[in-house]
């Protein structure tokens, strides 16, 4: 009889198992500590991505379908309500081009650096990651439409991760509360910088690096610091939820609730630009 | 019947290719964790029915495929199902005498094994915590399992795969 991959029958199953457990081995140490391997997981996100795109179709067709048919009185009232978000949302734009334009001056005048805002991607969030300690989902766009491995991803109100490996139409975001992800932050109302770590849970992360006479208070909002240049500077990640100044640790507990509604994400963009800060000469 | 073999071959990879793709189907987060793990529980009826066919070998593949559409460190899922595979293969005698809670039992209990290999290996590379909840797709597995067992028994026989 044949078997379904590879070997005859005549391997015992044991023979198979040591087999079997060298490979995965191998596997392993050469996934966690080579740098071929980053290529190497690309090209197989390439060759994966037409099985998201299958995952995905139902789903799709579900959207198409309430889209379409979707009734005329409906469709009517979503587009006043858009219009006059779009209204609201360019009177405010207005404002804020005003006072890019003015910050630029400023800054140039000041002789630091001047802040460039960074190009944005609208992709869809295609599939999420099931494992329970592995927060990522993988998202519609990949190197083809220029996304590179680090890149930012926010939704329409708060940060959420980065782009942690690219295949050729597809790529995988790690999400910020992911166990192994951090951002460094600074406290929007005063500018006490700290650390945000993902504690593998969903609506929870922690603030580190808080000292015990800090001025962190609950309802804080967290905002990206720019440091350590992978999130460009600015954007809401998390607010602050309790603070336990337990004098017996060497910090503060500070206990977070993301800005970004991450369980429920569907559309995120990607910043794509990374030279976000740029030198200014003289001046 | 000889020449009809890659068919029937193609007819068990597919169900498992179906089993990869509900693996990765798109829910949310929260709902995520309790993902049943779809293509675990097609692989193990496949080296419960037929351990000529499906073992150690394919049970290593499909775990692969799984760390590559999961995004976990290569050769994670591929150890996880390898051993599993193994145990089934092993004891696919045993197994298939029992009754089909006993069976789920045993199962449940390698689904388990199977989430805690996962959770080691991951916690080799990254250093993570535990949480008891890590293994609360098992939990959800067990009926999973009934239903499927009966499903791909049906399926087998009326595609005659041997």
């Amino acid at each position: 009889m044949k078997v379904l991959f590879g070997g005859s029958n005549t391997i015992p199953y044991r023979t198979r198992l040591y087999l079997a457990i060298i490979a995965s081995a191998l596997l392993l140490l050469f996934d966690s500590f080579t740098s071929v391997s980053v290529q190497v997981r690309s090209h197989l996100n390439s060759i994966a991505s037409p099985i998201f795109y299958i995952a995905n179709a139902p789903r799709d067709l579900a959207l198409w379908m309430s889209e379409n048919l979707a009734t005329r009185t409906r469709l009517i009232e979503e587009n006043k309500r858009l219009t006059k978000e779009i209204m609201q949302l360019s009177g405010k734009l207005q404002q804020l081009e005003f006072l890019e334009t003015e910050n630029t001056k400023l800054r140039a005048l000041l002789g630091s650096e001047v802040r460039q805002s960074a190009k944005k991607l609208i992709a869809e969030v295609m599939a999420v990651d099931s494992q329970r300690h592995r927060h990522m989902i993988i998202i519609n766009r990949g190197e083809s439409d220029g996304v590179k491995e680090g890149y930012a991803v926010i939704d329409e109100v708060g940060v959420v991760g980065q782009v942690m490996s690219v295949g050729g139409t597809t790529s995988r975001v790690l999400l910020f509360s992911d166990a192994s992800h951090s951002i460094p932050v600074r406290v929007e109302r005063n500018d006490v910088r700290a650390i945000v770590e993902g504690t593998g849970a969903l609506n929870s992360m922690n603030l580190l690096y808080v000292t015990h006479n800090a001025d962190v208070v609950i309802g804080d909002r967290l905002v990206t610091s720019g440091l350590g240049g992978r999130f460009p500077e600015g954007y809401p990640v998390a607010k602050v939820v309790a603070v336990d100044f337990d004098r017996s640790a060497t910090f503060a507990k500070v206990s977070l609730e993301p800005i970004a509604l991450l369980d429920r994400l569907r559309y995120v963009l990607v910043l794509t630009d990374a030279s976000l800060v740029e030198k200014v000469d003289g001046e | 019947m000889g020449n009809e073999q890659p068919n029937r071959l193609s007819l068990i990879a597919l169900s498992l290719f179906v089993g990869l793709v509900l693996s990765i189907l798109p829910m949310s987060l929260y709902s995520a964790s309790f993902r049943p793990d779809w293509t675990v529980l097609v692989l193990l009826y496949w080296v419960l029915a037929l351990p000529e066919r499906v073992n150690i070998g394919s049970a290593w593949f499909v775990g692969l495929l799984l760390d590559i559409l999961l995004g976990s460190p290569l050769g994670a899922h591929a150890l996880a199902c390898a051993l599993i595979g193994f145990f089934t293969a092993v004891n696919n005698k045993t197994i298939r005498h029992f009754s089909l809670p006993q069976q789920t039992l045993i199962i449940g209990l390698f689904l388990a094994l199977y989430h805690l290999i996962v959770f080691w290996v991951s916690y080799f590379i990254t250093d993570l915590p535990f949480s008891p909840s890590y293994l609360l797709p098992v939990l959800i597995d067990l009926p999973i399992w009934m239903l499927l067992f009966r499903l791909l028994h049906w399926y087998r026989n009326h595609f005659q795969i041997r």
